[in-house]
């Protein structure tokens, strides 16, 4: 199978998640959408890892697991946080940070 | 010790004693500063003796002596030393500035006593002495114009001494302003001379100009660039000796204390021009436009000032503008190379005006701070050693023989006789001046001592020493506090301080006695001590003709007691009322207008430099300052950056996600830019 299928998965994958990003206003959503992104890439990752014959993609994605592991450790504790402070679970209402 | 050591003994101890004073002046018990700053004076006087004997034992011909401590810069064909001269010049000065200094430290410790910055003052008066024994003890122009500048620092802070007044901090200011005029003309003079001479030692650069082979300056006498020097060196001169037209600084400084306007503005600073035209002889000795320069605005000074003491009521004031006109013979002296007595003459009106001012001081404190004439009046009686002092200073300023004043003045105008020519002019001027000398001095000393006694007279008479009720600026007529910056409400007079009375009856002697030491065609101790200073001088060796000399001095005498008579005339004979006076004045109507207003110099200043300077200042403010850098340079920088934050603010909506939209975008935009290139 050609390299280009991977690709276009992994490419629709991430648009969904971008789109996602952009379009959701629940933090937990936009968490899972974000993951939805950095599968994405891994999927292109481990596609060329595939193509090239060596580990290198592989090694990355995993990296990126990693980072994803700790994205979501932050960014749950922070909802957690909002929650508890009884503020709105809404990230269009959580906009103090503005100039 | 060797004589240099002794010449950097002279500026130490005074040194010592700014620093100790200024520094120690929580712990200083009482009075002991003015104790402390005496001393220090002292033993620098006593180091100015020292210095003076061994500088005799040396051959005449190697009497002039400099010591370097270490170079400053020696590059670039630069050579600045922290060097001193020892000469008989400088022993000279050295042994006046110290003696005189000592005297007048201990006239302050009575005179200051009640005052709140008693210790301020002594270590003000320290730093004065240490400057002007570094400016005249000076082996290089850089060193001297150090010493220049110091004095002019130091006679500001001592004019402004009282700077709860704001007379007293106005008169501080505009002596600063027109000395640091002069310490610019200074300071470009040395440029036109260092430019040729490549050195700023003063023997080297003495030598560079005198050489017979390759003469600095040319063969030729009145070289451009040498007259330019000499005559921006005269600037320097006339601003520090408040010479026409740089003199209306001085009667304004007499705001500070009257032993300030004593050692100050009478003996030792305002005579460092006359010393800076002696020390520089050998250059003006070849820049003659230069000298005559000097000798026509010295003569100007001397009958100016003159006339303006006449018209005067501020007794110190009255004073000031006769130390104008003395200084004014002085420069004349120095300028037409009558070198010794010119500086005989420094020495001489040192002890005399030193002395005046002294018993002005004490005239002063009996009339509870109050200045003027009109208000003053028969304290022969109350105070009878001030009005011994006053005579005596008085006579001797007036030149009657065997008076200081008499021998030293003469033989000024004598040399500027000989010189013969155009220089008759100033010899005939320096005899009206003499004139009007005696006038004022004795219209002074009648209107205040004799007459009928007015009420503090007659107080003190009693025993009771006046104190006003509320002390007044005797300037403005504002009343005054007593804190500290301010002259406190008690006063000290002669008979009652014994200080006071040593410096002024050592002085008397001197008022006395120093014109004895050199007597025409008698004895020549001044000649012949300053004669290694002045070895290469033309025309230094006096060869009076003795028929000029016997006119002179004749002259002098009648000239001294004619003004006298005619003081007597006016203010005792025709007293009742000052009826004869105010008959001459309303007789003389526009001279009276002229004198009273000081021949209108502050005026013309002001019209002629202040107030264009204030028009282009406020213009460059106006159009310049305001419309240009502060709104356009300013305002258009701050507008862009404003206009620029705004915009960028205006993005920050605080959207996560719209944050993430732009993000996409421009990663997609990058991608997309590539993909096309390719």
């Amino acid at each position: 199978m050609s390299i280009s299928w991977y690709l276009a998965v992994s490419a629709i994958v991430f648009s969904l998640g971008a789109l996602g990003v952009m379009t959701r206003r629940n933090p937990l959503v936009v968490l899972l959408c974000l993951e939805l992104m950095l599968n994405g890439g891994n999927l292109a990752l481990i596609a060329f890892s595939r193509m090239w014959g060596n580990g290198d993609g592989q090694i990355l994605a995993i990296v990126v697991m990693t980072v994803a592991a700790c994205e979501v450790c932050i960014g749950l504790g922070m909802i957690v946080a909002i929650y508890r402070r009884n503020l709105p679970i809404d990230v269009d209402e959580l906009r103090e940070l503005q100039g | 010790m060797s004589t240099t050591t002794y010449g950097w003994l002279v500026l130490a101890f005074p040194l010592l004693g700014t620093l100790v004073t200024a520094f120690g002046y929580r712990y200083l018990p009482g009075r002991s500063a003015g104790w402390i700053g005496t001393a220090a004076i002292f033993l620098a006087f006593l180091a100015a003796l020292g210095a003076l004997i061994s500088l005799q034992g040396h051959a005449p011909g190697s009497r002039q002596i400099v010591s370097s401590l270490w170079n400053y810069a020696s590059t670039m064909g630069i050579d600045a030393q922290m060097s001193i001269l020892v000469d008989p010049l400088s022993v000279f000065m050295i042994l006046v500035v110290s003696g005189v200094s000592t005297l007048i430290h201990l006239y302050s410790i009575s005179y200051m006593d009640k005052d709140r910055g008693f210790v301020r003052y002594f270590s003000y008066l320290n730093f004065f002495v240490f400057s002007m024994l570094l400016l005249v003890l000076a082996g290089n122009f850089l060193l001297l114009i150090v010493g220049w500048a110091f004095v002019g620092a130091a006679s500001y802070l001592l004019i402004s001494f009282w700077y709860r007044r704001t007379t007293a901090t106005k008169a501080g200011i505009k002596a600063f302003v027109i000395n640091v005029l002069g310490d610019a003309g200074l300071v470009l003079g040395t440029y036109f001379i260092f430019k040729h001479t490549g050195t700023l030692d003063f023997l080297k650069t003495f030598h560079a100009v005198e050489s017979t082979a390759h003469p600095a300056f040319g063969h030729a006498t009145n070289n451009g660039d040498l007259v330019a020097g000499c005559i921006l060196l005269l600037v320097g001169a006339f601003a520090k000796s408040a010479q026409i037209p740089l003199h209306t600084w001085l009667p304004d400084a007499m705001e500070g204390p009257t032993p300030v306007s004593s050692l100050i503005h009478a003996a030792t600073m305002v005579t460092a021009g006359v010393y800076l035209i002696a020390r520089m002889h050998p250059l003006f000795e070849r820049a003659p436009a230069a000298q005559d320069v000097g000798a026509v605005v010295g003569a100007a000074t001397l009958l100016i000032a003159g006339t303006i003491g006449l018209a005067q009521t501020d007794i110190k004031r009255v004073i000031a503008y006769s130390t104008m006109s003395q200084i004014g013979y002085m420069i004349m002296g120095v300028s037409v190379g009558a070198y010794a007595a010119g500086l005989f003459h420094l020495m001489t009106h040192a002890f005399f005006k030193a002395l005046l001012f002294m018993a002005a001081g004490s005239l002063i404190g009996a009339m509870g701070g109050e200045q003027s004439l009109e208000k003053m009046g028969g304290f022969r009686k109350a105070m009878p050693f001030t009005y011994a002092c006053f005579i005596v200073g008085g006579l001797a300023l007036s030149g009657i023989p065997p008076f200081s004043g008499f021998f030293s003045k003469d033989e000024i105008l004598l040399v500027t006789g000989e010189r013969g020519g155009w220089h008759w002019i100033l010899y005939v001027a320096g005899y009206i001046g003499a004139f009007f000398t005696a006038i004022y001095t004795f219209r002074m000393i009648f209107r205040a001592f004799h007459g009928e006694p007015v009420s503090e007279a007659r107080e003190l008479e009693g025993g009771h020493l006046h104190h006003a009720a509320i002390p007044r600026n005797p300037a403005t007529g504002e009343e005054e506090d007593t804190d500290v910056g301010f002259p406190g409400p008690n006063h000290a007079i002669a008979e009652r301080a014994l200080p006071m009375r040593i410096a002024m009856g050592l002085l008397a002697l001197g008022a006395v006695g120093a014109g004895l030491i050199q007597i025409p065609k008698v004895d020549f101790v001044i000649d012949d001590f300053l004669r290694p200073s002045f070895a290469t001088a033309k025309g230094y060796e006096p060869h009076t003709k003795t028929g000029l000399l016997v006119i002179g001095l004749t002259l002098g005498t009648l000239i001294g007691l004619a003004g006298i008579a005619l003081a007597y005339r006016i203010w005792i004979v025709g007293g009742e009322e000052l009826k004869a006076s105010t008959a001459i004045r309303e007789r003389t109507r526009p001279l009276y207008e002229l004198f009273v207003n000081k021949w209108y110099f502050d005026e013309l200043i002001d019209a002629l430099v202040v107030k264009p300077m204030a028009a282009a200042g406020a213009f460059a403010r106006d159009t310049f300052e305001r419309v240009f850098v502060d709104e356009t340079l300013v305002g258009g920088t701050t507008g862009i950056v404003r206009a620029g934050s705004a915009a960028v603010r205006a993005a920050q909506s605080g959207f996560v996600r719209y944050y993430a939209a732009l993000l996409v975008l421009g990663v997609a935009g990058v991608g997309f830019y590539f993909l096309l290139q390719t």
